[in-house]
C-alpha cells in the first residue's frame, strides 16, 4: 500500500490530479480562467513583493503565527498522549478560513478582478471573504444555503455588517452543496470580471492545491512549534474534514514525514447506519463532484445524495480530492464521530480548557475518546482546533432545549 | 431503414439548418416526455436532445433545473430515459443526442453507458461537465461504438483551445452562444457571428449553437450567422411545463413548426 513515492510524487501532477482524483470537470466555459488561475497563481505566489504582502497581513491583519497550546487539563482527563492544540479560531474572524480568503483575495487584485463571489457553509469562509473583500474594497456576494443561513444567523449578520451581499440558495437541501453549485453557476455567467473564492480544497484544479498551499501555513507553524516546545514533531495530527482546507492545512507540512499520523474526521450525522451523515471518505465512492473526481456521496444510479450534520461546515457529500488519494495510498486515516459525539467533545472542552470549539472542530475532539487509549504517554497529539463556536450557540441552545 | 446517424443528418440538409429541441426526459413523466418526442419529430425537428435529470445541474440555468428537479422527484433515472428512447428511437425516425452529466456516465461506467446509448440506438451524447482534457477515454469510446462524443465551444474559449476541440469533436461542435448558463434571454450575444465564423474557419463539421436561443427569429438569425444547426431547449421545456395537459403537445408540436418555419 503505502510506498516512499507519496513522498516525492508532485501532489498535484500538472493536469491537476493527485493519482486518479482532482482534474478539471466544469463547463467548457469555465476552462480558460482555470488555465489562467492557474499560470497566475505559480506566477505570482513565487514573487517577492506577493510573498512580503500576505505574510505582513498574516502577521498584523490575521494576527499569525496562531499559538499551539498545550492543553493541559484535556491531557489529565485522557491520562495518555500529551494532546496541544493549533489554535486558528484565535484568527481575525474566528476560524482557518481566512488563511485562504486573503490569499486569493490578493490574487484577485493582480488579475484586475474587482468583483469577489464565495461559497459557504457555516458561514465562515463567507464571513472570511466578505471580511478580506473589505478590507480591500471589492463587491463580495456570498452565496448560503437557505438551511444554513438559519442555522448560522449570526455569520449572515456578520457577512452583512461587512458589506456584503448574501445570496440565499434553496436548491436540494439549502446547504453546502446547494450554495457550491450556485456559485459556480454565477462564475460561469460572471467569469470575466468575477474570482470565485472557493473556500476547500475542492473543485476544479488549481482550487485543490492553492487553497491547500494557503492553508499550509497551519503544519508549517506547528513544525517550528513543535520543535521549539518539546524538541520534536507531532506522533498525529488530528482535523476534521469536510471538504478538508484545515485538515490539509495542517497535514501538507508532514505527508513526506511517514512516521506522523495523520486522522481525519468527518461527520457521522444521526449515525452511519441512518444513511444520515456527512461521512464521504468511510461510506462514499468514486464520481465527480463541483469540478473534481474524489470520493462522492450518491446512489447506485450516480445521482449525488445529499448529506447531513448538524455542523454546517461538513454536511457536505464531497470531499477534497487530495484526501481521497491519501486515504487510498493508506498515508491518511479517516474516521467519523456522530453529531451527539462532537456536541460531548463540545462541552468537555469548554468545561476543562474554557476553549469553546465550533460544531465542526468539535468532531476532531470527540475522536479522542477512540484514540487517547490506543496511544503510550510518550507520544504527542496537535489537533488543528480550526474555529470557535460562538456561531453555534443558536445550534446548541436549541439543541439543549429540544433534548 | 436504420435511423440516420448525426453526419448523415446534416448531409441530407445541406444547406437548410438543423433544428434541435431539447427536452428534459421525465418532466412531467416518461410517457409524457416519449409523446412529446414523437410531437417534435413530426413537426419538423431534425434532431432530438433528450437531458437526463440530475442532482447537481452546474450548467443549467432556472428552468432546466426545476425541470430536472421535477423529474428526479418522480424518481427517473438515466437507466429508465435508456429503455424509453430504445423502445421510441424506431417511430421518431431522427437521431437522438442524450444530454447528461458526468457523474451518472461514471456510475454505470463509461464503456457500459456506450454500449448501452449504442443499443438504445441514440447516436451521440452531450456531457456539459466534460470539458477536452477529460473527455479523451470517452472519446475513444464514441468512435469505437458509433456514438458521437459533441465538444462545447464557448465564448470564453481562446483561438488555440478551439481548434484542438474542433479537431476532437464528433458529431457536430456545440457552440454555446453565451458566457452563462441555459435559459432563456431576451437578445443573442454580440460576439455570437463571430465566434460562428471563427469556428468555420477551422472546420468543415456541423457547427450547431445552443443556450439561450428561445423564439424562431433567434433561431432565423443564428442560422443567417452560418450556424449548421440550432439548439432550443428551456424555451422548450418551459412550455411544456406551463401548458396545461389538453393542451401540451399540441402547443409544443405548434412551436416546433414555428421554430422550422423560420429556419426553412
Amino acid at each position: 500500500m503505502l510506498t516512499a513515492d507519496v513522498a516525492l510524487e508532485l501532489r498535484p501532477d500538472p493536469r491537476g490530479r493527485f493519482g486518479v482524483y482532482g482534474g478539471q470537470y466544469v463547463p467548457e466555459t469555465l476552462m480558460q480562467a482555470l488555465v489562467e488561475l492557474t499560470e497566475v497563481y505559480h506566477r505570482i505566489t513565487q514573487e517577492p513583493a506577493f510573498k512580503a504582502e500576505l505574510q505582513d497581513l498574516l502577521t498584523h491583519y490575521v494576527g499569525r503565527a496562531t499559538p499551539l497550546y498545550f492543553a493541559e487539563r484535556l491531557t489529565q482527563h485522557y491520562a495518555s498522549a500529551r494532546v496541544y492544540l493549533k489554535r486558528e479560531d484565535l484568527n481575525h474572524t474566528g476560524a482557518h478560513k481566512i488563511n485562504n480568503a486573503l490569499g486569493q483575495v490578493l490574487l484577485a487584485r493582480r488579475m484586475g478582478k474587482r468583483r469577489i463571489i464565495a461559497e459557504t457553509g457555516a458561514g465562515q469562509h463567507g464571513v472570511a471573504t466578505a471580511t478580506v473583500c473589505a478590507r480591500f474594497g471589492l463587491d463580495c456576494t456570498v452565496y448560503m444555503g437557505t438551511e444554513d443561513m438559519a442555522r448560522q444567523k449570526l455569520n449572515v449578520y456578520r457577512m452583512q455588517l461587512l458589506g456584503a451581499r448574501v445570496e440565499p440558495v434553496q436548491a436540494g437541501n439549502g446547504t453546502l452543496k446547494d450554495a457550491t453549485s450556485q456559485a459556480i453557476r454565477d462564475w460561469v455567467t460572471n467569469v470575466e470580471t468575477t474570482h470565485y473564492i472557493l473556500g476547500s480544497v475542492a473543485g476544479p484544479h488549481p482550487y485543490p492545491m492553492m487553497v491547500r498551499d494557503f492553508q499550509a501555513v497551519i503544519g508549517q507553524e506547528t513544525r517550528a512549534q513543535a520543535l521549539a516546545q518539546w524538541g520534536g514533531t507531532p506522533d498525529v495530527l488530528l482535523a476534521c474534514v469536510g471538504g478538508g482546507s484545515n485538515a490539509m492545512g495542517l497535514f501538507h507540512e508532514f505527508v513526506p514525514d511517514l512516521a506522523v499520523r495523520l486522522i481525519g474526521i468527518e461527520a457521522a450525522g444521526a449515525g452511519v447506519a441512518t444513511g444520515r451523515h456527512a461521512a464521504t471518505l468511510t461510506q462514499g465512492r468514486q464520481g465527480v463532484l463541483h469540478g473534481a473526481m474524489s470520493y462522492l456521496l450518491q446512489d447506485n444510479e450516480g445521482q449525488v445524495l445529499e448529506a447531513h450534520s448538524i455542523s454546517a461546515g461538513l454536511d457536505y457529500p464531497g470531499v477534497g480530492p487530495e484526501h481521497s488519494y491519501l486515504k487510498d495510498c493508506g498515508r491518511a486515516e479517516y474516521y467519523s464521530v456522530t453529531d451527539e459525539e462532537a456536541l460531548v467533545a463540545l462541552k468537555l472542552l469548554s468545561r476543562l480548557e474554557g476553549i469553546i470549539p465550533a460544531l465542526e472542530t468539535a468532531h476532531a475532539f470527540a475522536y479522542l475518546e477512540t484514540l487517547m487509549p490506543q496511544l503510550p504517554s510518550t507520544q504527542t497529539v496537535v489537533i488543528n482546533c480550526s474555529g470557535r463556536g460562538d456561531k453555534d450557540l443558536f445550534t446548541l441552545a436549541e439543541r439543549e432545549q429540544g433534548l | 431503414m436504420g435511423i440516420p446517424s448525426i453526419q448523415e443528418t446534416f448531409d441530407r440538409l445541406g444547406h437548410k439548418p438543423a433544428l434541435i429541441p431539447f427536452l428534459t426526459a421525465g418532466d412531467p413523466d416518461l410517457v409524457t416526455t416519449g409523446a412529446a418526442l414523437l410531437t417534435l419529430a413530426r413537426h419538423g425537428a431534425d434532431i432530438l436532445e433528450v437531458g437526463v435529470p440530475y442532482a447537481d445541474p452546474l450548467a443549467d440555468g432556472p428552468v432546466i433545473q426545476a425541470a430536472a428537479t421535477r423529474a428526479r422527484q418522480r424518481g427517473t433515472t438515466l437507466s429508465q430515459v435508456l429503455e424509453l428512447l430504445a423502445g421510441l428511437i424506431p417511430a421518431l425516425g431522427v437521431p437522438v443526442v442524450l444530454f447528461s452529466y458526468y457523474n451518472p456516465v461514471l456510475a454505470m461506467g463509461a464503456e457500459n453507458f456506450m454500449a448501452r446509448l449504442h443499443q438504445a440506438g441514440v447516436k451521440g451524447v452531450v456531457i456539459p461537465d466534460l470539458p477536452l482534457e477529460e473527455a479523451g477515454p470517452l472519446l475513444t469510446l464514441g468512435a469505437a461504438y458509433g456514438v458521437d462524443v459533441i465538444l462545447l465551444i464557448a465564448p470564453t474559449s481562446p483561438p488555440d483551445r478551439i481548434a484542438r476541440i474542433v479537431q476532437a469533436a464528433q458529431g457536430f461542435v456545440y457552440v454555446v452562444s453565451l458566457t452563462g448558463t441555459t435559459g432563456v434571454q431576451q437578445q443573442l450575444a454580440t460576439n455570437l457571428p463571430q465566434m460562428i465564423q471563427q469556428v468555420r474557419a477551422l472546420t468543415t463539421k456541423p457547427i450547431a449553437v445552443g443556450f439561450g436561443i428561445s423564439t424562431p427569429a433567434q433561431a432565423r438569425q443564428v442560422a443567417d450567422w452560418g450556424a449548421n444547426g440550432v439548439i432550443v431547449g428551456s424555451a422548450c421545456v418551459q412550455l411544456l411545463a406551463q401548458t396545461p395537459e389538453p393542451e401540451r403537445l399540441a402547443r409544443l408540436g405548434e412551436f416546433c413548426q414555428q421554430l422550422r418555419d423560420a429556419l426553412g
